[in-house]
């Protein structure tokens, strides 16, 4: 018996460790058990990998999980509805700042450990003497306006008490000009996802200070991003896909095979980078501060926690972002549309046959989880948590103009 | 056409493509261009140019930074669609396909702007069919030095005719294969392990 031929799939990705699920997918076959010929194209840009969705070069893309949300509110150049079927995995991402204001921070006793609340009251007191000196603002870098690195680190700043609009100034880096950029003083610091916080510590020009993780545990970064046209057209050929992805999501959680995966990303046509700056955040090991690597706890999840669920209150809280930072009017008719983004429906459908321990709700009141937890599930158990914001406010999905109205407030 | 003559900024570190794109839009009657090859320093470049629409390759991995400049910036005239016309999509797609894409300010006649897009996109293939063309002749030219080479190398080690030379050459890359420029180095880098050269 022959096999039927593999169905052609194409995705585009950006050089980062969280591309992961998409290059073992491919490289350790679990995309060709699913009858799928899966090639991978390496992006300059996210708007690159928008656009490329968008008319069809690319059939889905590892994406910054708020691009379909801004897509679908209208915020993109083009008008062409996208899904989210399916997260990347949790975390990823750190905040590095250059040696000079590293210095600046440690000297207003900001800590060795990554602990956002005590680091940003260290950046607020340097950004308040140089207030009174009358110093030029620090520029901070993101990789793009609607990303979680955006979300976060304006998170983190406000909840420090700093205006990120008023108080120092946000601009959009490529990841892989963050550490030049670093370097050559452009900038003073960064929120990018990994390897591109850890390479300015091998380089020498930044230190990271605190990471995603600790501003919020395990939450959402990238996501399979596809046009709702492309999912409707080839109901299959997703299922399959999100398959392949869901046994890559396990292959590469798998810590045994931490060596070999970090070897993967770091080849030529990946990540093009040494081994050693590929495989920290794999490791869940990064190098704070005083640049001791230690352990740090849900850094980056690949499957565990139900790290591939598309949670639709992941969606709306980027969307309640969108609305705090002026990027859309909040509408209860725009909300939907965001929370609509994401599919969880299409997630479970293509992984029923599977024995995956299934979350029965779509959304979660984000932050209510101070430790794991056991939650019963369709097939077996869950593991959720501690999912918690650094400083202990709570999202509930359902009650999201209280939420935005708060925000407002502080 | 002067006072609501259209003012066009291209940003491409291809100077030679970023040449061509130029020469097209001045022989179509433009006259107000800018050409950015070097990224340092190039917000303050954008706001010094004021463009009505910006010409961008795809290679660049500024476009993300010029997007959130284009949605936050006072400095530079918004707001700025990329393209005139979000329905256009043969057209967008042409363009992506060419890897080339645009920004426009807002309020411009659609035709207008769509005349200078479809010439972009007409240069950025011209420019990439030469850049093949160049690619496949330049190949051309070292493949005949390389079996010229090899030729020599066969013709002095195995005391044959040019001909008879070339004929081994051909067989042996029949049997393995191979392409016969590809046997031709294998034989100049053996002949050249083994002190032999024709240097």
């Amino acid at each position: 018996m022959t096999s039927p031929p593999l169905v052609p799939v194409r995705a585009g990705f950006l050089p980062l460790v969280d591309a992961a699920l998409l290059i073992a997918a491919k490289e350790k076959d679990f995309a060709r058990e699913e009858g799928i010929d899966l090639s991978l194209t390496r992006e300059t840009s996210w708007a690159n990998i928008r656009d490329r969705v968008s008319v069809g070069h690319f059939d889905v893309a590892h994406m910054l999980a708020p691009l379909p949300i801004a897509a679908n509110l209208g915020l993109s150049p083009l008008d062409v509805p996208f899904i989210a079927p399916m997260a990347l995995g949790l975390g990823g991402n750190a905040v590095t700042v250059s040696k000079r204001l590293w210095s600046a921070l440690e000297a207003q006793g900001a800590p060795s450990d990554g602990d956002p609340a005590r680091v940003g009251a260290a950046l607020r007191n340097v950004i308040k003497a140089d207030q009174t000196r009358q110093e030029r603002l620090l520029v901070f870098a993101v990789v793009q306006s609607f990303s979680g690195h955006h979300y976060e680190l304006r998170y983190w700043l406000a909840a420090c008490g700093i205006d990120p609009d008023r108080d120092l100034t946000i601009t959009v880096v490529p990841p892989p000009l963050m550490v030049d950029a670093l370097k050559s003083g452009r900038i003073d610091g960064y929120c990018v996802g990994e390897p591109w916080n850890t390479a300015a510590v091998h380089d020498g020009s930044g230190r990271i200070v605190t990471t995603k993780s600790s501003i919020w545990r395990s939450s959402p970064e990238k996501v399979l991003g596809l046009t709702r046209e492309w999912a409707e057209a080839n109901p299959l050929t997703l299922a399959a896909l999100l398959r392949a992805l869901y046994r890559a999501s396990l292959w590469c959680e798998d810590q045994s095979n931490n060596a070999e995966l970090a070897a993967l990303l770091a080849g030529s046509d990946y990540l093009n980078l040494p081994q050693a700056v590929v495989l920290p955040a794999i490791e869940n090991r990064i190098a704070l501060g005083d640049r001791e690597h230690r352990p740090i706890a849900d850094f980056l999840t690949f499957a565990g926690k139900a790290a591939t669920f598309p949670w639709q209150s992941h969606a709306l809280w980027f969307y309640s972002q969108m609305v705090r930072w002026g990027q859309v009017a909040h509408s209860p008719h725009r909300a939907q549309a965001a929370r609509l983004s994401y599919r969880p429906d299409l997630y479970r459908q293509a992984l029923s046959g599977l024995n995956v321990a299934m979350p029965g709700a779509s959304s979660k009141i984000e932050g209510a989880l101070t430790e794991r937890t056991h939650l019963p599930a369709a097939r077996g158990q869950l593991v959720l948590g501690p999912d918690g914001f650094f400083d202990g406010v709570i999202f509930d999905p359902d009650r999201i103009e209280e939420y935005i109205a708060a925000l407002h407030k502080n | 056409m002067s006072g609501s003559e259209l003012s066009i900024l291209i940003i491409d570190e291809n100077r030679v493509r970023a040449a061509v794109i130029e020469e097209g839009l001045r022989e179509a009657g433009h006259s107000l261009i800018s050409i950015i090859s070097e990224m340092a320093g190039l917000v303050r470049r954008i706001e010094e140019a004021a463009p009505d629409v910006i010409v961008i390759d795809l290679e660049n991995p500024n476009r993300d930074m010029l997007e959130d400049l284009f949605r936050v910036s006072r400095a530079v005239r918004k707001p700025v669609a990329m393209f005139v016309d979000k329905s256009d999509t043969a057209m967008i797609a042409e363009a992506i396909a060419a890897g080339v894409s645009a920004y426009v300010v807002d309020g411009l006649r659609k035709e207008r702007v769509k005349a200078i897009l479809d010439l972009a996109i007409g240069r950025f293939n011209a420019f990439e069919r030469i850049r093949a063309e160049l690619e496949t002749a330049r190949q051309a030219l070292s493949d005949r030095k390389a079996i010229d080479r090899a030729k020599g190398i066969l013709m002095k080690m195995r005391h044959v005719g040019e001909d008879e030379a070339y004929t081994l050459l051909r067989q042996t890359a029949m049997r393995q294969n191979m392409r016969i420029a590809k046997v031709a180095e294998s034989i100049i880098a053996t002949s050249d392990l083994f002190g032999k050269g024709d240097k």
